[in-house]
């Protein structure tokens, strides 16, 4: 990075930590912080719309569409959401491959399921073996954003069914009686104001997202985790920066992360509360009009 | 080999007793439910003792948040600060690294005449360094829904204890406490139910497994490995749990109405159990 990092073994403290922290694999660790925020910022309007799809499906008036609904938001409550995290990508896996095993290789005679192993042919492969790093990469940072989504959507889907149920029934009733669709009332009067009784637990939600990204390590995902582990591990005379141990520090600098990032998301959640309450019939919104007023 | 023999060699596993080897190849279903069954001794342990010692820290923490003297306040509210805002998982890793660092030798304490030599190798072993982790987690997290409790205890109340010439300890036993409790029950019941769900944390992700002894998550990921097929050993561990969750419903659900049998019969509130997800 800097002209005089080219032998580190002779520099003074000062310059030498200024070149170990710019190094090629520090550069990558500081890359994986965007990694984490874009899992963040793919999965959470994901996992929302999964949440309003499971709240839509469990106030449907088809039975099977309710069942549905209800299971998927159930299922999820009573299971440490780890199983769901190391389930579903392989489970995930292994269908798609299945899928395109029959499409691509009908003529396969053995079975998929030999003992202990899965085998299918070589092209209904994913991504095929032959693909480059970053479709591997990419395939695996995908399956783990859906796996956090179907997590996060059936908590969402609880949130946003409580929400809905939660808008004053007068205002569906006034909009039946002038002379609105089921459809109508719920696009125009239902969705608009259920939002406001929705975000304490989608914030919570949000939260929780937050530090659940750890997680994403466990699925090989090349995430900060993984990188302080990496970067901290003791580094022997043999590597350009020898140094002891440093995991502490790096989980510590992790820790710091997490909690700056958990902090500004409680402020803004506090200001889009204020924004969202303008001119609701509640509380907060008789109190934002006392004291406009 | 016959089922019941299978539970005797892998029922005890997970603490050291039984076979030593692990199955690895032609695992039958019994093996799978007997493996994992016997990794949820870990899971209920950690989950019970960290309930338990973390009750008595979270009230604590929770009456130092409500205090005045801003002495008391601010440590407390730092502490609640620090295991709420980041996550379990990242605390687990620290506290493994940090716990690593003590001198394997033990730590001498030079007190006069004789020198006291405190054992440290210990806790960087699970059954101590993660029930610590876990303890302090839990007890963030309590401390904050009994706190919220604290602030919903009734005036009247209050008032009606300060007439009878109550104060202190006093009134914190008789009036403060039990209130404080019955109104933080709904919420501590999904704190629990969501440390148990924590415990799966343990072995899988920080704190090595000691001769293969872990949890249950720690086995059924070891048999999804071997099998090539998550689909039978993530669903038995999602059944053990779903069984643990219902006892913890159960068990906290008696306690609640225990706490609220002085209430009128319409007036006593249900739990509603609204289980959260890895913190």
């Amino acid at each position: 990075m800097f002209s005089f990092c080219t032998d580190p073994a002779l520099l003074d403290d000062l310059p030498w930590m200024a070149c170990y922290l710019t190094t090629g694999k520090h550069m990558a660790f500081y890359a994986s912080f965007g990694t984490v925020l874009l899992l963040l910022a793919i999965t959470a309007p994901v996992a929302l719309l999964f949440g309003f799809l499971g709240a839509m499906a469990t106030r449907s008036q088809i039975a099977p569409l309710r069942w549905l609904g209800r299971g998927y938001t159930s299922m999820v409550r009573g299971i440490p959401d780890i199983a769901f995290f190391l389930f579903v990508p392989i489970a995930l896996d292994q269908g798609l491959e299945w899928l395109r095993h029959k499409v691509r290789c009908p003529d396969w005679e053995l079975p998929v399921r030999q003992g202990n192993d899965f085998v299918v042919c070589d092209i209904a492969k994913l991504p095929l073996s032959n693909a480059p790093q970053w479709v591997h990469e990419g395939y695996g940072f995908g399956t783990a954003v859906l796996a956090f989504a179907v997590v996060f959507g059936a908590f969402a889907a609880n949130v946003i069914h409580g929400a809905m149920t939660a808008v004053p029934r007068a205002q569906m009733e006034t909009a039946e009686a002038y002379g609105m669709t089921r459809r109508q009332a719920f696009w125009r009067i239902l969705v608009p104001q259920m939002w406001i009784f929705a975000l304490p637990g989608l914030s919570n939600l949000w939260q929780i997202l937050v530090k659940a990204t750890p997680l994403l390590f466990l699925l090989g995902v090349e995430d900060i985790v993984y990188w302080a582990r990496e970067l901290g591990g003791s580094k022997t005379s043999t590597f350009t920066y020898p140094h002891p141990d440093w995991r502490l520090y790096y989980f510590l600098f992790l820790l710091v992360f997490y909690l700056a990032l958990t902090q500004v998301s409680e402020i803004a959640f506090g200001r889009l509360a204020r924004r969202l309450s303008r001119g609701q019939a509640t509380a907060a919104g008789d109190a934002l009009r006392k004291a406009a007023a | 080999m016959s089922c019941w023999q299978t539970i005797q060699d892998y029922g005890l596993r997970s603490l050291g007793i039984g076979e030593r080897l692990l199955p690895r190849s032609d695992i039958t279903l019994c093996e799978q439910f007997t493996l994992i069954g016997s990794g949820m001794i870990w899971n209920v342990y950690f989950g019970v003792l960290a309930l338990a010692f973390g009750f008595f820290l979270s009230v604590a923490l929770a009456m130092g948040k409500a205090s005045s003297r801003a002495l008391v306040r601010k440590p407390c509210e730092w502490f609640i600060f620090l295991f709420r805002g980041s996550p379990l998982f990242i605390q687990f890793f620290l506290a493994y690294e940090a716990l690593t660092l003590l001198p394997r030798t033990g730590v001498s304490l030079p007190l006069g005449i004789v020198t006291l030599t405190i054992e440290t190798s210990w806790v960087t072993r699970a059954w101590a360094g993660a029930l610590l982790v876990l303890f302090l987690n839990t007890s963030a997290y309590a401390a904050e829904i009994f706190h919220g409790a604290l602030r919903s205890i009734p005036r009247g109340e209050s008032e009606a204890a300060d007439a009878y010439g109550m104060a202190g300890w006093t009134k914190f036993r008789r009036i403060t406490f039990p209130t404080m409790l019955r109104l933080a029950w709904p919420g501590y019941t999904n704190e629990a139910i969501f440390l148990f769900h924590a415990t799966a944390l343990v072995f899988f992700s920080s704190f090595p497994a000691w001769r293969q002894q872990g949890d249950a998550l720690y086995y059924a990921s070891y048999l999804a490995d071997r099998t090539f097929n998550p689909f039978i050993p993530y669903p038995i561990f999602a059944g053990y749990f779903i069984v643990l969750t219902v006892i913890v419903i159960v068990v906290f659900g008696r306690i609640n109405a225990r706490l609220n049998r002085h209430l009128a019969r319409d007036a006593r509130p249900s739990l509603k159990i609204r289980p959260q997800l890895v913190r």
